[in-house]
């Protein structure tokens, strides 16, 4: 399966932050914040198309997300996030005596995503990773 | 149906107060002059949120009465030995006023979100200090703005109408007019190019046509021009990048250089390289030129310096350029905040505890040390044993390991909507919206603090959060008392 490194900048976009003021549990928020922003050229390298899932993975954990074709670009091998629960599970926590984690430049692997995995939503994000009291 | 007019809305650091709210039967009908985010907080605030106060019980969230909740928080929190208390960003400095009082009662530390946000800023400012200025008069006098590692467009859309650019100051006219007309080449150049390609038999006059199209890299015209103009310094090109005059696209991480790089052309010192962090050195050097020809220069900086590597060290380098700037012309620098009320957080906590963020109360007097008495290091130690969270989320913006620690022990949330958060939570107060259905102060990101204004009411179950604190506090007294009477008999 193809796969590719990148560096992962994590921001905020208009969308997220008209789906966080609308409602954390909206499927607006969802929608706006579970995707990983990639490079046109870098979509086809991994093959996949705007839409698809794929698969996120750093040093700090792993996320399933919508694949969107950036108008950004270009930007090859950086792949852009907005802020959110999706983007905390894959950051490094480490603030090196700051109080700061790295929320941008971390290291990340993408591939396409198997078959079976899909993107969790809100509730489903937390429930895998953090499960429930 | 009422209007209320000069209303400040309550979601991002640029703080706007020109809103003009329609209420009609205690519901917001319509909203003016509100970006995307504004709009959608004042129409959807109703939309999810809890108008009971809950608390877990078998696992489950359960409704319960204001005073049980009440009862149940005090307990967590007087039965705690090193509480965290942390949020406060996105509620009046009136709620973070009484929330110090009860850090200091029950030996919590109390931090804020800029801790995640422009606290590496905060670090920076206080080593080297900064030559800053209100936003008033960056509208009025600022002839060269740079945005750096900052996208304003889609983190403070109207900060650019409201503040620099496309404002009519009163010595400097808005470019407003020169971005449409900039959009509207723009758009007569991608029709050339179509038609071009179209062409097939005049294929070579096409490619003629694009090179006297496409500019050379170098810096536009426009920039050494006595009008407004605006620089975006960024990773990636943002809707920000496209409205400016000149984008710069620096490498991830490499921020630092760039800063240095220019204080050294600053001081007429030649480059042995060819380009830094991505950008050429002839580039760096007309941009030096740039810098230092305007009349009144403005340096607005992002959590794109913050959060990247470097982080302090960041800003640090951006404050000595321009404080190097300022041998030459006049020339500020100022953190884009991003919550509406995050500075306020940081002035209400140095004026009661002497720090702006990071506090810790549990040796009885306040203790600072970010990296240490900052949230996310502790929670990442899992050293606290039980957290307040005030109208904040960390469980979505919080780093995997610090949330799961925070999520095992007992945790308190005072929100008017569900949020990630809230979902995990022990007990869980629903309150009234801080600018919305409740008064109370902030500040913008220029330290003018600003009245916040009640424009609907909240429900009847809803205290403002100021309330909420205020009645944990006495009932943390009141336990405490009595404890006290139990030990010495």
């Amino acid at each position: 399966m193809p796969s590719l490194s990148v560096t992962l900048l994590t921001g905020r976009t208009l969308r997220q932050g008209q789906g966080k003021e609308y409602g954390k549990l909206s499927e607006r928020y969802w929608k706006s914040v579970a995707i990983c922003e990639i490079d046109p050229d870098d979509l086809k390298k991994l093959g996949i198309k705007d839409g698809k899932t794929v698969r996120v993975t750093t040093n700090y954990g792993s996320v399933a997300l919508r694949a969107v074709k950036s108008m950004r670009g270009p930007h090859p091998r950086r792949a852009f996030m907005p802020y959110g629960p999706w983007a905390s599970v894959i950051v490094d926590s480490k603030t090196h005596g700051t109080g700061m984690p790295s929320f941008k430049g971390v290291q990340a692997v993408i591939e396409p995503a198997a078959d079976e995995d899909k993107v969790l939503n809100l509730k489903e994000l937390l429930r895998s990773h953090y499960g429930k009291k | 149906m009422t209007v209320i007019s000069n209303v400040t809305c309550p979601v991002c650091g640029s703080l706007c107060d020109d809103l003009e709210i329609e209420v009609k039967n205690n519901t917001v009908t319509k909203v003016r002059n509100a970006c995307g985010m504004g709009e959608s907080k004042f129409l959807g605030y109703a939309a999810h949120r809890p108008l009971k106060p809950l608390v877990r019980k078998n696992g489950e969230l359960v409704e319960v009465t204001l005073t049980e909740a009440i009862k149940k928080s005090a307990e967590l929190l007087a039965n705690a030995s090193y509480p965290i208390l942390y949020g406060w960003s996105n509620t009046c400095c009136e709620a973070s006023s009484v929330g110090i009082e009860l850090a200091e009662e029950i030996g919590g530390v109390i931090d804020n979100t800029s801790t995640v946000c422009h606290g590496p800023s905060v670090l920076s400012i206080q080593d080297v200090g900064f030559s800053t200025c209100t936003l008033g008069q960056i509208r009025h006098r600022a002839d060269l703005v740079l945005y750096w590692g900052s996208n304003p467009w889609s983190a403070h859309p109207r900060h650019i109408e409201r503040y620099t650019n496309f404002t009519e100051g009163r010595f400097r006219h808005s470019t407003w007019n020169k971005y449409l007309s900039s959009l509207s080449a723009y758009r007569s150049k991608k029709r050339v190019e179509r038609a071009c390609k179209l062409a097939e038999e005049i294929h070579e006059a096409a490619a003629e046509t694009s090179a006297v199209l496409e500019q050379p890299r170098q810096l536009p015209s426009s920039l050494f021009e006595k009008e407004r103009k605006m620089i975006v310094v960024d990773v990636r090109r943002t809707r920000s990048a496209d409205i400016a005059d000149c984008f710069l696209q620096v490498e991830p991480n490499k921020d630092y250089e760039v800063f240095q790089a220019l204080r050294a052309l600053l001081r007429e010192e030649e480059l042995q390289v060819d380009s830094v962090g991505g950008v050429p050195v002839e580039v760096l050097e007309e941009l030096a030129d740039v810098l230092v020809s305007c009349e009144f220069g403005v340096l607005f900086f992002g959590v794109g310096l913050t959060m990247s590597e470097g982080k302090l060290r960041n800003i640090e380098a951006g404050i000595s350029l321009v404080r190097d700037l300022n041998q030459y012309t006049k020339f500020i620098i100022m953190p884009m905040r991003g919550h509406y009320n995050v500075t306020g957080a940081n002035i209400v906590s140095t004026w009661q505890t002497g720090y702006p963020f990071a506090v810790d109360m549990s040796h009885g007097y306040p203790r600072y040390n970010p990296g240490e008495t900052s949230v996310v290091d502790i929670l990442s130690r899992g050293e606290s044993d039980a957290a307040l969270i005030v109208a904040s989320d960390p469980v979505a913006h919080f780093p995997k390991q610090a949330v799961k620690n925070l999520v095992e022990r007992p945790l308190i949330v005072i929100d008017p909507e569900t949020n990630a958060t809230s979902l995990l939570a022990d007990v869980v107060f629903p309150c009234a919206i801080a600018g919305i259905e409740a008064e109370g102060t902030a500040y913008r990101m220029d330290r003018v603090p600003l009245p916040l204004k009640k424009v609907v009411k909240p429900p009847k179950s809803c205290a403002s959060d100021e309330v909420i604190l205020s009645r944990i506090l006495r009932e943390v007294r009141r336990l405490k008392k009595k404890r006290e009477v139990v030990t010495n008999g």
